[in-house]
């Protein structure tokens, strides 16, 4: 099952980030047709694609905009979260040097839905080609008179922190402050950047929406489940014979993007696990991949999507070493604004890594399970429920691995 | 006003009120470290959960808008447990020096420990180092290794200040409070982040490895620093007399009036009691060689006996006594000024009474004054340096009490009094508190017009160099060793409590000036500072209905219309005001 290819179909052109090469491929079609439309009709259309956020959350993006408040007088804004950075996730880089445009095009669209006339383009500071790359784009949209002329695109960059790939804290970056995350309430859809209305929608996001206006919502809804439509762009990587991105339907399952796409399982060839959605996501074993990608097919195997960052492990892999690493990234980002996560971050990642060390105790499993079930839900943000995925699905999955690292 | 129900109990809120505050209006007490009624809200000790009727998981109290009919429980199972992991989480990392910290005692983390806690320790990893003993300015001394991280103090530089020296820096367990790059903990205000901080992270400089804080006692007071009048606790040392360098005041803290001060006091304010220690204290009468003395009072021979030296405190050079001077006894004393008062005609002589004077010692004064031919008694010395006023509590009036002194009645000319004497036509001179030479006024007409009297009382609690000028020193007792009341710029009239002893001999004013009155041969019946506030409510209308009782704890504003017109009163009072309660 591979499909069309619609966000990477213009990948495989030198010039796919031209101006001149979007066009020629039928670019800014979708945005002379949506300046015909109502916004309110184009949110519909996106309500009824069935298309939902390809960040991490899968929230349906139709109902995010339409929590912006009807009677707003001042600005709403539209951020781009390009600050792509959960690990094993490498899409969206390839989108901002690709296909620039289809991400402007979107976000012209995506801009007169919620009638916002300033939309700011959060660039992980790590990514400086694709960085340049969009920000020619943008020139050239200006140029060409996409730009500029009822939407202004503002590039920023960040500085190297995962926690600015949240929504809020991404919005605390942008304003200037520290990248933490906000409380909620008042969500950003209500008060956001700089205290208004604002919708955080990622790259790949946006760039399905030339797509579902050119072809119709029933279209892109079939290509999906029944409660997601469309395809997305998953990031193979680990002990797979071709690592990449591969795009596809949101209904491939997880064997057949490793078997079929990927080109199978490299190392000893025989599969271990794997971690489906990003770091941040349960891991899975290898009896548990006949699952469909779609969030909640996903969902009901006891994981999630997440950012579609499919992280393969073969049976040489040490999951305790792979905790440990997982365990220090979490100890590294966290913001430290909030207790539970600031505090027990640290302390995960201490623990894994004596056990790794053979220095275990036999109670320490059992600690970070505990530690991590009573932080969940306990923070401003995602963030800590994201790290607990891994640091309870580790230990559960594989605990004799664990166990036989522990001296007795 | 939304009507919700708290742990059963039905309470109704202003709009607007957080569950924290609901559940205090309702007598429930949520554990918090980071909210504070005087501050924005920042969710991040997540120690506030509460339980929602239909919220899945368990909510922070203080981001939560009480709503009508909302049905908030604190003690369920999952928020009893909440807590505890909570406390958990914020312990880990501490470094439990409770025997060597300062807030030991007065620790919010041994509080809720004790309370919310009790779990056993799992921690056996090595904890994260961060700076100890960081000085951040004048009076604060940063432990990062024992901050909890909840922001108070960087959110009290940034909303209250707005001087902004504090942030958080680094990420993760590694975020630590520091200063920005160049910047001091130097603004006016800097003292309240040591009250704000709810664990041993902030301590003062001035206080820390003085006493601990269970043998302090606490009294309710006013700041005499300024014009505001600042309600604050004055905390004493004296179950442990060797302790705190054997000074009795040990420190000073701002008492929650939303009318006047709300959560806060500057520095200036917070550690200006050195004095009440200080041996500069005058603890005994005393009558200087050149003192016209009084027929029949026998001069003391120079000696102080031992019992007099009071510990650190004896009248010496250091208090600006240049020439010999002798102790006497109050009866010596008062009769010496009796005799002064009774011998000399009215029109010669001039009486300073000082701003720093309670409401209950000017309206003594102005007893010993009234009927007796004395002429206008004056209280107002314009400072050298001009007082620095800012839009949040401090005021350019660097005295306690000019406006109770203004509606006495006291408001004479003290520079006319000065150019009497300096012209002959005053021969005795009595200054209460005030040192001249930190006048306005050239030093040497102040010089000229105290030497040109035959007679110069003093009367106040430290030496100076007017009083070494003096004939008779009358040593007063200082404002925390005694009652009285303060009348604020805003008009509003707030009592101060005895925290301790007169030091030696001293004496409140009015007591002294009950004693020279009762000489002169009136009737004084007041032996208590409230007894004078009664007469005064009755003599003065602006004092009208006021007794200690209704003044309470927070004061009571005299009535509005007894004040100059262009003082808006409202407006000020309401400048204050806040709903929010004190906190810790």
């Amino acid at each position: 099952m591979s499909g069309e290819r619609l966000l990477t179909r213009n990948f495989d052109r030198a010039d796919s980030h031209t101006l001149k090469a979007y066009r020629e491929t039928g670019g800014y079609a979708a945005w002379a047709h949506a300046q015909m439309m109502e916004p309110a009709a184009i949110t519909e259309e996106v309500k009824r694609s069935n298309l939902r956020g390809l960040g991490g959350a899968g929230f349906p993006t139709g109902t995010k905009w339409s929590f912006i408040p009807k009677n707003h007088a001042g600005p709403v804004y539209l951020v781009i979260n390009a600050d792509e950075g959960e690990p094993g996730t490498f899409k969206d880089r390839y989108l901002l040097e690709r296909d620039p445009h289809a991400l402007i095009e979107g976000m012209l669209i995506a801009a007169r839905a919620i009638r916002s006339d300033t939309a700011f383009v959060y660039i992980r500071g790590e990514y400086v080609h694709p960085w340049r790359r969009f920000s020619a784009a943008v020139q050239e949209a200006v140029e060409a008179g996409y730009l500029g002329r009822g939407l202004d695109v503002v590039v920023h960059r960040g500085a190297g922190a995962y926690i600015c790939g949240e929504e809020t804290g991404l919005i605390s970056s942008l304003e200037g402050m520290k990248g933490w995350p906000k409380l909620k309430p008042p969500f950003p859809a209500i008060k956001g950047a700089f205290g208004q209305p604002t919708i955080v929608n990622n790259v790949e996001t946006i760039c399905h929406l030339p797509h579902i206006i050119n072809r119709g919502a029933e279209w892109f809804a079939g290509l999906g489940t029944e409660t997601q439509g469309g395809t997305r762009m998953y990031s193979v990587s680990g002990r797979v014979k071709r690592p990449g991105v591969y795009e596809a339907s949101v209904a491939i399952t997880l064997r057949q993007l490793i078997e079929d796409q990927a080109g199978g399982v490299t190392g000893n060839g025989r599969l271990k696990a794997v971690v489906p959605g990003g770091s941040s996501a349960a891991i899975l074993r290898a009896d548990e991949i006949d699952v469909t990608m779609d969030v909640d097919g996903l969902r009901n195997a006891g994981t999630m999507a997440g950012s579609a960052g499919v992280i393969v492990m073969d049976e040489t892999v040490s999951i305790p070493e792979a905790l440990m690493v997982v365990a220090r990234f979490y100890d590294h980002e966290s913001c430290g604004q909030c207790t539970p996560c600031r505090e027990s971050t640290g302390w995960i990642h201490k623990m894994t890594r004596r056990i790794v060390e053979g220095r275990g105790r036999k109670e320490d499993l059992d600690t970070i399970l505990d530690v991590s079930r009573r932080g969940v839900g306990t923070t401003i943000c995602a963030f800590y429920d994201g790290a607990v995925g891994p640091y309870i699905s580790y230990i559960e999955k594989f605990r004799d691995e664990f166990e036989a690292l522990i001296p007795r | 006003m939304p009507t919700l129900t708290i742990n059963g109990k039905e309470v109704m809120v202003a709009p607007g009120t957080n569950l924290i505050e609901a559940a205090r209006a309702a007598g429930v007490e949520v554990p918090h470290y980071c909210y504070h009624p005087g501050l924005s809200i920042a969710g991040q000790c997540r120690l506030c959960m509460v339980d929602i009727e239909k919220t899945p998981r368990p909510t922070i109290a203080c981001n939560t808008v009480a709503a009508d009919g909302m049905v908030v429980s604190t003690e369920t199972p999952r928020v009893l447990e909440t807590r505890k992991s909570i406390m958990e989480f914020h312990l880990i990392n501490h470094p439990l020096d409770c025997p060597v910290c300062d807030q030991a005692g007065e620790c919010w983390l041994q509080i809720y420990y004790m309370q919310h806690g009790l779990y056993d320790p799992r921690m056996v990893d090595e904890k994260v180092r961060k700076p100890k003993a960081v000085p951040l300015g004048p009076h604060v001394i940063l432990d990062a290794e024992r901050c909890i991280l909840c922001s108070r103090c960087v959110r009290f530089c940034d909303e209250v200040t707005g001087t902004g020296e504090l942030g958080i820096f680094h990420r993760g367990d590694h975020s630590e409070i520091g200063l920005f790059p160049g910047r001091d903990l130097d603004n006016k205000y800097s003292g309240n982040v040591v009250d704000i901080c709810p664990v041993g992270a902030l301590t003062d400089r001035d206080f820390r490895f003085q006493v601990r804080v269970w043998y302090l006692d606490s009294t309710k007071s006013i700041c005499p620093g300024c014009a505001r009048g600042c309600n604050i606790e004055v905390h004493t040392s004296r179950r442990r007399p060797h302790h705190n360098e054997g000074r009795r005041v040990a420190r000073l803290k701002p008492r929650f009036n939303a009318d006047v001060n709300r959560w806060w006091i500057c520095d200036d304010g917070r550690y200006g009691f050195g004095f009440v220690d200080d041996p500069t204290r005058l603890t005994r009468p005393i009558a200087r060689d050149g003192a016209t003395r009084v027929s029949g009072s026998p001069t003391y021979p120079g000696s102080p006996r031992a019992s007099d030296a009071l510990r650190l405190h004896t009248p010496t050079d250091r208090a600006g006594l240049s020439a010999p001077a002798t102790k006497i006894t109050w009866e010596e004393a008062i009769a010496a000024v009796v005799d002064a008062l009774g011998r000399l005609d009215p029109a010669e002589m001039g009486i300073v009474a000082s701003p720093r004077m309670a409401n209950e010692d000017l309206f003594a004064l102005k007893q010993v004054v009234e009927g007796r031919g004395l002429p206008p008694v004056g209280f107002r010395v314009p400072p050298r340096v001009p007082g620095d006023q800012d839009r949040l509590l401090i005021r350019a009036d660097k005295n306690p009490n000019t406006r109770g002194a203004e509606l006495i009645g006291l408001d004479g000319d003290v520079a006319a009094i000065l150019a009497a004497a300096r012209a002959g036509r005053i021969r005795l001179l009595w200054i209460f508190g005030h040192d001249l030479f930190q006048s306005a006024w050239p030093e040497a007409e102040v010089a000229s017009a105290l030497e040109a009297v035959d007679t110069l009382i003093w009367t106040g609690s430290n030496a100076n160099p007017t009083s070494a000028r003096a004939h008779w020193i009358l040593p007063a007792a200082a404002w925390v060793e005694r009652e009285g009341t303060f009348t604020n710029f805003q008009g509003r009239v707030q009592r101060f409590r005895q925290a301790l002893e007169p030091l030696g001999e001293a004496r409140p004013e009015w007591e002294i000036l009950g004693l020279v009155l009762g000489a002169l041969g009136a009737p004084v019946t007041a032996s208590r500072a409230e007894h004078w506030f009664r007469a005064l409510a009755t003599a003065v209308p602006a004092f009208a209905g006021l007794t200690y009782q209704n003044l309470g704890d927070g004061g009571q504003p005299v009535r509005a219309r007894a004040l100059p017109a262009q003082l808006s009163l409202l407006g000020e009072a309401s400048e204050g005001a806040v709903e929010a309660p004190s906190d810790v």
